[in-house]
């Protein structure tokens, strides 16, 4: 596996008015590997890739992508850069068929013509580069599709533009077992293309079966970004709840991080 | 079932589309709720078989179906603008009366003021985009729900009217170009000339496309449908334009009237106008888009507020070539051209064409058709000599049948998970 990551953000912090809600983080995605943010809710799992999409920008930290440091202020900048969101609520038509889906936004045009020959084609190619071979037409709308199948096409739609990092907010959230599985294959199917992915899930036998780093967040910190292979499913657990396990995670809180608030006593 | 398949584009296994399998989806579509214009075209045989067994002499003439063209025109126009706004999910009230108040400013910049006739037209159809624009800003920038803003507009351009109209005057047109816009006919040779080349221009734009697909190796229709659509074309509209070409004057003696009514290639050419921009163009896409999720839309980088003006701008625009065309079918302009029952019949010939009132799905050719059934209500029932209160009702129950037949068709594609 690459050693050098294909994103980094070290030292992110981001604040809504008084409320702090990403202190100091940092998050590594790797080319080829299949990164997992987990955290609870209200975690920050959401901000934070709201942060990399470039819908909110950052208060304070640096972003690396490829080596360079790079500023992202609006998702079209995201977008040059080859970083594609997925997001949990689809974000697709459903009165429009799979290549009018996946080219929404950016269609192909001769002239000021749709060019629906070559999207189609490439839409097919997309679909084949990640071994989906069974849609009754590209043509179908998307209305039709089973949610499995809708979230193929909102996954093909993030790999089309030669993305290289791809994150997924909770792909497999409301799909049943057999749709999951397909799903999570083709997670893992992106990874191994050579893409950078970043997953975020609450459903731990989900991060397990696919992911090769867990990154979990606790209240808006990083509390460790470690190699599946390396804990146990408790582990993660507890980093999720807690911030630590054992000797990962977040340092104990010390006393004097509290402040006295009983009343007529001065700090 | 037995369906072969074959590898489209980079090799996604899809099904081989035969004409059996073709007529087999459409049934299955139709099944699953996705209707379309099917029951306004079944409405209008229908309605045209019960009119014509009870006045054959008259409805059948070649003049009747010459004057449902004039009949249909002004509300079709408007009908197919409303077509962009209903897309959106929203609504105009105040089309009828937009229609009303620039054909109001063309008949006075025509007669008081003294102005020629292009100008006199570009000032009508440039108010329309003013107030398009009006519209699209207090709904889209704005945030007031359509249903108010084109409330609030509908009776202040009732009120503009009366006001430069100066209280009631009838302000009549004089003979010309925009008078024979929706009144007279093409001569003979004109009308077979547009007709033929319309087949032919249909028939090339479908072939190449086939070609096209073909080279490319992607799934194309069966070439018996596209046959069969092109043949049914050609046959509509030669068969049309030979029944207009004979002779329809009571004394052919003294005024000969013969061809086809300039209205009919007016309507054809707004259809093919604005079928073209909805379903060839990125913009009609983002139209369908941002009518069947906004958020996406936004997502995928679509300027969401700049479409949704855009479609009351074109669906004023399209009023104000209603309003021109009831201007010149009725010859003046009064306090009540575009009033009364304009608007209402224009809504209900979009969605009796198939048009959803709930966004996302429709079709200009839906404002043909269903200003087509509004029309033969009109005119039939007035052949039958019914009175206006019964034809108004006739068209009410109409309106709801195909409102009903909208939501149940949504109820059922829920159902079977194919909205």
């Amino acid at each position: 596996m690459a050693a050098t990551p294909l994103l980094e953000l070290r030292g992110i912090d981001k604040s809504f008015g008084p409320v702090q809600v990403l202190h100091d983080v940092g998050l590594s995605v790797y080319p080829g590997e299949v990164t997992a943010l987990v955290g609870d809710n209200g975690a920050g799992k959401s901000t934070l890739v709201k942060c990399i999409s470039g819908i909110y920008t950052i208060d304070a930290g640096t972003v690396t992508f490829d080596g360079k440091q790079v500023a992202i202020h609006s998702p079209r900048d995201a977008s040059e850069l080859g970083i594609e969101v997925v997001y949990q609520d689809l974000a697709l038509c459903d009165n429009l068929d799979i290549v009018q889906n996946m080219f929404l936004g950016r269609e192909k045009k001769s002239g000021i013509v749709l060019d629906e020959p070559t999207m189609e084609q490439m839409a097919g190619e997309t679909l084949a580069s990640l071994s989906v071979r069974t849609v009754k037409s590209l043509r179908q709308l998307v209305a039709s599709l089973s949610g499995g199948q809708r979230q193929t096409v909102a996954i093909a739609k993030a790999v089309l533009w030669n993305s290289r990092v791809v994150v997924l907010d909770e792909p497999t959230a409301a799909l049943g077992v057999a749709q999951t599985a397909q799903v999570l294959e083709l997670v893992r199917r992106l990874a191994d293309n050579g893409l950078g992915v970043v997953l975020i899930s609450h459903n731990m036998n989900d991060v397990f079966a696919v992911s090769d780093r867990i990154a979990a967040l606790y209240l808006g910190r990083m509390a460790a970004q470690v190699k599946a292979s390396d804990v146990t499913h408790a582990q993660v657990v507890e980093l999720i709840t807690g911030g630590r396990s054992g000797n990962l995670g977040l340092p104990p809180e010390k006393p004097t991080d509290f402040v006295d608030i009983t009343p007529g006593v001065q700090k | 079932m037995s369906t072969t398949t074959l590898e489209t584009a980079g090799g996604v296994k899809v099904v081989k589309p035969t004409v059996a399998s073709h007529i087999r989806d459409y049934i299955g579509r139709i099944r699953g709720g996705d209707l379309g214009a099917l029951p306004a075209v079944l409405g209008l045989v229908i309605l045209v078989l019960i009119f014509g067994s009870a006045r054959s002499d008259t409805f059948f003439s070649a003049g009747n179906f010459a004057n449902l063209f004039n009949q249909a025109a002004g509300v079709t126009m408007i009908a197919m603008g409303l077509i962009f706004v209903l897309l959106l999910g929203e609504i105009d009230l105040s089309a009828g009366f937009a229609a009303g108040v620039c054909g109001a400013v063309m008949a006075i910049l025509l007669t008081e003021k003294g102005y020629s006739e292009p100008v006199a037209l570009a000032a009508a159809l440039g108010s329309g985009v003013v107030i398009g624009l009006l519209l699209g800003f207090l709904v889209s920038k704005v945030g007031i729900p359509s249903f108010v803003v084109t409330l609030a507009a509908f009776l202040a351009f009732q009120g503009v009217l009366l006001n430069i109209l100066g209280e009631g005057k009838n302000i009549s047109i004089p003979d010309g170009f925009i008078k024979s816009l929706n009144k007279d006919s093409l001569s003979v040779t004109w009308s077979w000339v547009l007709a033929i080349a319309a087949v032919v221009i249909f028939a090339l734009v479908q072939f190449m496309r086939y070609r096209g697909r073909a080279k490319r190796n992607l799934v194309n229709e069966p070439i018996g449908i596209i046959l069969l659509r092109v043949g049914g074309l050609a046959a509509l509209i030669l068969i049309s334009t030979a029944i207009l070409t004979q002779e329809r004057a009571i004394n052919p003696v003294i005024a000969s009237l013969k061809g086809v009514p300039i209205a009919a290639p007016v309507i054809g050419g707004f259809l093919v106008l604005w079928t073209f921009v909805l379903s060839r163009t990125s913009y009609g896409r983002h139209v369908y888009a941002v009518g069947g999720n906004a958020e996406a839309s936004r997502r995928a980088g679509i300027p969401v507020d700049r479409i949704r003006i855009s479609v009351f701008v074109i669906g004023s625009f399209m009023a104000a070539v209603g309003g021109v065309m009831l201007v010149s079918r009725a010859g003046s302009v009064d306090p009540n051209t575009g009033g009364s029952s304009t608007l209402l019949y224009a809504v209900g010939a979009a969605v009796i064409g198939g048009t959803s009132l709930f966004g996302g799905k429709g079709k200009i050719i839906h404002a043909v058709i269903g200003g087509a059934v509004i029309a033969v209500i009109d005119n039939g029932m007035f052949l039958m000599d019914f009175s206006s209160g019964t034809r108004y009702m006739f068209t009410g129950v109409i309106l709801l049948i195909a409102a009903g037949v909208d939501a149940l068709a949504r109820r059922r594609a829920a159902a079977t998970g194919n909205r």
